[in-house]
């Protein structure tokens, strides 16, 4: 089974994000990236699969230089090989412009499955995955859970809302994003990032895969969310602000 | 091009709530542009939900209706909508932001060369849709510049549902559009749902909840939270990073993909407010957040916060709720 997985670079969860001058996005320099969480699953996914079925798993990301230690990270817990698209200005393409570079670099390898997560914990738009599907003619799912191989293909648990699930069966090739939470994520070893070192890269620029990637969609403005909720801040010795806050509930809110 | 259409979608034989929010940013949309709304519902049998939403006079309704559209699947909503938008070429079509909308969507503006606006939580002149990035601690405007259709999906809860407004026209007309699907169209087979392990935890009744997430940093710090749940009486909850680790079990899970509750009183300890968490305790009558961010979003849905350490705070709570019972 050859495997591809698409992964992206975000910002570190607990990063401190500053808008920039230009107020278009966020300010990158000083910033800690990591791995995407739901992308992190997606590899997860396919590396068991490999573990069961044998075969080969290809991580594929698109991003500026910074995009290095990311590609390591994916090698070391047990990624194959990498393809890195060369893209500096990411944030300019919207999601069909992404999908079109990715789906670029697929295409020619030919893959038995393609997996990503169900969305980027930056831009949050969920969308990669199921416009890659369309790009490559290729059925799809989202917010999988867990993924069986079949003699006919494919069998996948999908997540509804409010505690609810789905099989659904479906041929291979297929595209499938995957949910955080099906598997539990495992950690590089040391051997694994030895390894890694020997892994091969594929470089490959975003101008050589030639695809059309004027925006229809345009981000314009990014500012703060405005409050629309006034929120009593109790502050003090953590002793005093539970004493108010116990004051609060009991006295003005009348919920204790 | 002609007019905002909205897709509504079928929840247990109905028309959902999140839909009736859908027409309502159509309505919205309405107001800044001078375009008329009108509504679609898709399926194999459609005519009660079409009856249910003509009764509203909202504007006019389709009824998008084959055989092979009695189970939802990405390739049969997206060819089937794919054939109606480019019959009808609408300028706006607007989606309320479910799974099932994320799971075909993006595929169907794809196909007409389009991207979607997905979750979007408010729309102002322009017209400029807003939504949320890097988990609710920033807003982008975002503007559709291709000339084709736009479409747009909304975020559950971010329009009110009782603003509803009946359209001017008389009784709205209501007619059928058969779009041309081949069943070998449609590659994938999916299941009747099901739940999973069973529900033993009901979290929707529970009058006092403390939600746990990601800054407990270790399972070790549970039993700490379920001392202030107990001296509260209260049911432990989670957000989602908490279940996946397995900390807690998928049922304790509150938000999009868990339980939806309505309790007097929440308490959010170390939970960032992702929007998949905040539309699940929109219904709460008072949230309590401690965070050690000052930044994080769950303030947003605060009526209380502290910002500091959990470990710190969460015993000396705990032994602050013990003492006023006894008063």
């Amino acid at each position: 089974m050859k495997i591809i997985v698409a992964i992206k670079q975000v910002p570190e969860r607990d990063a401190q994000v500053r808008i920039d001058a230009a107020a278009k996005w966020i300010e990158e320099s000083g910033l800690q990236y990591a791995l995407n969480e739901s992308d992190a699953y997606a590899l997860e996914e396919a590396l068991q699969l490999k573990e069961k079925h044998g075969g080969e798993v290809v991580v594929l990301i698109a991003g500026p230089e910074r995009i290095g230690p990311t590609i390591r990270e994916a090698l070391a817990k047990g990624a194959d090989r990498a393809i890195a698209i060369d893209c500096a200005d990411l944030g300019k393409l919207d999601a069909l412009g992404v999908a079109r570079l990715l789906a670029a670099a697929i295409k020619p390898e030919n893959p038995d499955l393609v997996l990503t997560g169900l969305q980027s914990d930056d831009l949050g738009q969920g969308q990669t995955g199921v416009i890659l599907a369309e790009l490559l003619g290729l059925p799809h799912s989202s917010l999988i859970l867990h993924v069986e191989k079949t003699d006919a293909g494919l069998t996948v648990k999908r997540e509804l809302e409010e505690g609810w699930f789905q099989t659904i069966e479906l041929p291979a090739p297929a595209v499938l994003t995957i949910q955080s939470g099906g598997n539990k994520l495992r950690y590089a070893t040391l051997m694994g990032i030895k390894r890694a070192r020997s892994k091969p890269v594929h470089q490959v620029t975003a101008a050589e895969l030639a695809v059309d990637a004027a925006p229809v969609v345009v981000l314009e403005r990014v500012a703060l969310p405005q409050k629309q909720k006034s929120t009593q801040i109790l502050s003090g010795t953590p002793k005093d602000a539970a004493a108010a806050l116990v004051e609060k509930l009991k006295f003005e809110a009348r919920v204790l | 091009m002609s007019g905002i259409w909205v897709v509504l979608e079928e929840r247990e034989g109905r028309i959902g709530r999140i839909s009736w929010e859908a027409v309502v940013a159509g309505q919205k949309l309405a107001a800044l542009t001078g375009l008329a709304v009108n509504a679609v519902v898709i399926g194999a049998q459609t005519d009660t939900l079409a009856a249910e939403v003509a009764a509203k006079t909202l504007g006019n309704v389709v009824r998008v209706e084959h055989p092979l559209l009695a189970a939802y699947t990405a390739d049969g909503f997206t060819l089937a909508l794919q054939q109606f938008i480019e019959k009808e070429r609408p300028a706006y079509v607007i989606f309320p932001h479910t799974y099932q909308v994320r799971d075909y969507a993006p595929a169907l503006a794809a196909r007409l060369g389009q991207v979607l606006i997905g979750d979007v939580t408010a729309i102002g002149e322009g017209p400029v849709f807003t939504r949320q990035l890097m988990q609710g601690r920033l807003n982008g405007s975002y503007r559709h510049t291709s000339d084709g259709p736009c479409l747009i999906s909304v975020q559950a809860g971010a329009f009110r549902a009782e603003e509803l407004a009946a359209a001017a026209t008389a009784a709205a007309e209501v007619t059928v559009f058969s779009p041309s699907i081949d069943p070998a169209q449609i590659r994938t087979k999916p299941s009747e749902r099901f739940r999973g392990a069973a529900q033993t935890v009901d979290l929707t009744a529970a009058q006092m909840i403390v939600g746990v997430g990601r800054g407990i940093k270790d399972a070790d710090k549970l039993p700490m939270v379920q001392e202030l749940a107990t001296a509260l009486g209260a049911e432990l909850g989670a957000s989602r990073p908490i279940c996946d680790n397995g900390w807690l079990p998928m049922e304790r899970q509150i938000g999009s993909s868990g339980q939806t509750i309505s309790p007097k009183l929440y308490i959010a300890l170390g939970i960032s407010g992702a929007i998949q968490h905040l539309v699940g305790i929109k219904g709460s009558q008072c949230v309590v957040a401690i965070n050690k961010d000052p930044d994080a979003p769950i303030f947003e849905a605060a009526d209380y916060g502290i910002v500091g350490d959990l470990a710190e705070l969460v015993p000396v709570l705990t032994e602050a709720v013990k003492a006023a019972a006894q008063q």
